[in-house]
């Protein structure tokens, strides 16, 4: 038998403390016993990026990561960008907008891929875009839609701040 | 796949972490960013009883500099790493090639020191430490030991690292003024390993190289220090610079292999390309010039 460990994680913005197997991966956590299953699995070795999440507010492999590694830490999975109505995120309606899902396995990866880059840098080039969802495959679409959605997500982002007069990314 | 159930450790202390290896041997084994272990585990390639991990060694995170350079810690991240004005400035040849280091979720958890003690010959820091000559610092149950990058890397995925020994830093030396690095390389897919890789660190003082250090990734089973090229252009003024005769001389000693993404001649081909491509731009940043080709 392995070893057992107590964790407190946040995830979405609530506290989870929850024990977990040593050898459970944040996915697997995430996913069984929180039962958030917007995250995926397609490869389970770091390849993919459907199991894509923000750590800290970063984006990381939750395959290749342990639920023990994840004590302490801020998680935010694809459930936690939409409101607690459901009411979808702009960055989610941009994928929807620009048609950059088919099956949609791919797609809580890419979201978040493309949500952290919209948080982080203010003004995305193209190349700023290639390489934020550079790490995640998709069988189906081709990739021209999710770029697509990448732009127009960035561009809502830029006009949001100009109406706000915000100072821009973090 | 899961891996199969293992003990987890997570020490505070690096005497706790040392403790921990000199007791549990073989049957341990310690977790950095988990970039390249957490595959083998799910994969059940590696099946450690016990795996220690590092992340709470606070003290292996930060980046010191020091009279004659900088000491990267082992757990400092790629991201980090990336993202360190010391590092920019006193290794410029790795934070040329940090960017090609898979894409940026790894490089968020993946750390300096997790690629070296993995010591893969297709990964850019071990062919880049090699070239610059860095020394490692070991911590075991026998005390420090400090390894020379060219003893440290022993064959393909294997160092001098001993199973109850932790990589706690690596040391690299402040390049001179009028230096200047360059990287790159060629794969199927950005971000993916690369087939070939090739980076150059060139130093220029009174109108001549004074010092050049060329690593060269996927050519070999260990990271490859293109010796024979650097010594055809040491002590040459930079417009006299024969980078086809360095890139022909190179060709020569590598034996790379072939398989199925590239033949063993493509790969010994585009090494030698890289390199004349990856000198010139070093030689442009160190001068602040465009090399013209002699
Ligand atoms: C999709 C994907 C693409 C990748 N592409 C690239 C790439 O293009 N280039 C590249 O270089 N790498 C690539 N990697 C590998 C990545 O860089 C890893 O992060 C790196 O090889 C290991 O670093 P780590 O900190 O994650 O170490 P871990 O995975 O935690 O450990 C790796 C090995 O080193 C040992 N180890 C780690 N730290 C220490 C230490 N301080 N002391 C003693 N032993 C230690 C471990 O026991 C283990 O055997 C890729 C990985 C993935 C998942
Ligand atoms: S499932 Fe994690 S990267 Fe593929
Ligand atoms: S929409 Fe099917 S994998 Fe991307």
């Amino acid at each position: 038998m392995g070893s057992t460990h107590e964790v407190t994680v946040d995830v979405n913005g609530r506290s989870r403390r929850a024990t977990v197997a040593a050898r459970t991966s944040l996915a697997d956590f995430l996913r069984d016993e929180l039962n958030l299953t917007g995250t995926h699995l397609g490869c389970e070795h770091g390849v993919c990026g459907a199991c894509t999440v923000l750590l800290n507010g970063t984006p990381v492999r939750s395959c290749i990561m342990l639920a023990a590694q994840a004590d302490g830490e801020s998680v935010t999975t694809i459930e936690g960008l939409s409101d607690e109505h459901g009411n979808l995120n702009p960055v989610q309606e941009a994928f929807c907008r620009s048609h950059a899902l088919q099956c949609g396995f791919c797609t809580p990866g890419m979201v978040l891929a493309v949500q952290s880059l919209v948080d982080t840098v203010e003004e995305p080039t193209r190349e700023d875009i290639d390489e934020a969802i550079g790490g995640n495959i998709c069988r189906c679409t081709g990739y021209v839609q999710i770029r697509e959605a990448a732009r127009s997500a960035v561009e809502e982002a830029r006009c949001a701040r100009a109406a706000t007069g915000a100072g821009g990314a973090r | 796949m899961k891996p199969i159930d293992f003990h987890l450790h997570r020490p505070t202390t690096l005497a706790e972490a040392i403790a921990l290896l000199a007791e549990h041997g073989d049957d341990a084994k310690v977790l950095a960013g988990g970039q390249s272990l957490l595959p083998l585990l799910n994969f059940r390639l590696a099946r450690p009883e016990h795996v220690v991990d590092l992340g709470r060694l606070t003290t292996l995170r930060t980046t010191r500099r020091t009279t004659d350079g900088l000491t990267l810690g082992a757990m400092v991240t790629y991201a980090r790493a990336e993202a360190s004005r010391a590092v920019a400035e006193d290794a410029p040849l790795l934070a040329a090639a940090l960017p090609f280091v898979a894409h940026k979720p790894v490089r968020a958890r993946g750390t300096v020191g997790g690629s070296i003690a993995h010591g893969d010959p297709a990964a850019e820091l071990p062919a880049v430490i090699r070239a610059l000559d860095a020394v490692m610092v070991a911590a075991g149950p026998r005390g420090v030991r400090r390894i020379p990058a060219a003893e440290f890397f022993v064959g393909n995925l294997v160092t001098a690292l001993e199973v109850d020994e932790i990589l706690t830093g690596i040391d690299v030396a402040r390049p001179a003024r009028g230096t200047g690095a360059a990287f790159t390389e060629v794969g199927r897919r950005q971000g993916d390993f690369a087939l070939v890789g090739a980076g150059a660190q060139v130093t220029v003082a009174d109108g001549v190289v004074v010092d050049v250090r060329i690593a060269l990734t996927g050519i070999a089973g260990v990271p490859h220090r293109a010796t024979e090229a650097e010594t055809l252009l040491t002590g040459v003024p930079p417009a006299d610079l024969d980078l086809d005769a360095a890139a022909d001389a190179t060709r020569a000693v590598i034996a790379p292999s072939g398989d199925l993404h590239a033949t063993a001649d493509y790969r010994r081909d585009v090494a030698g390309v890289l390199l004349g491509r990856v000198v010139a731009t070093a030689v442009e940043r160190a001068t602040g010039h465009a090399h013209r080709a002699a």
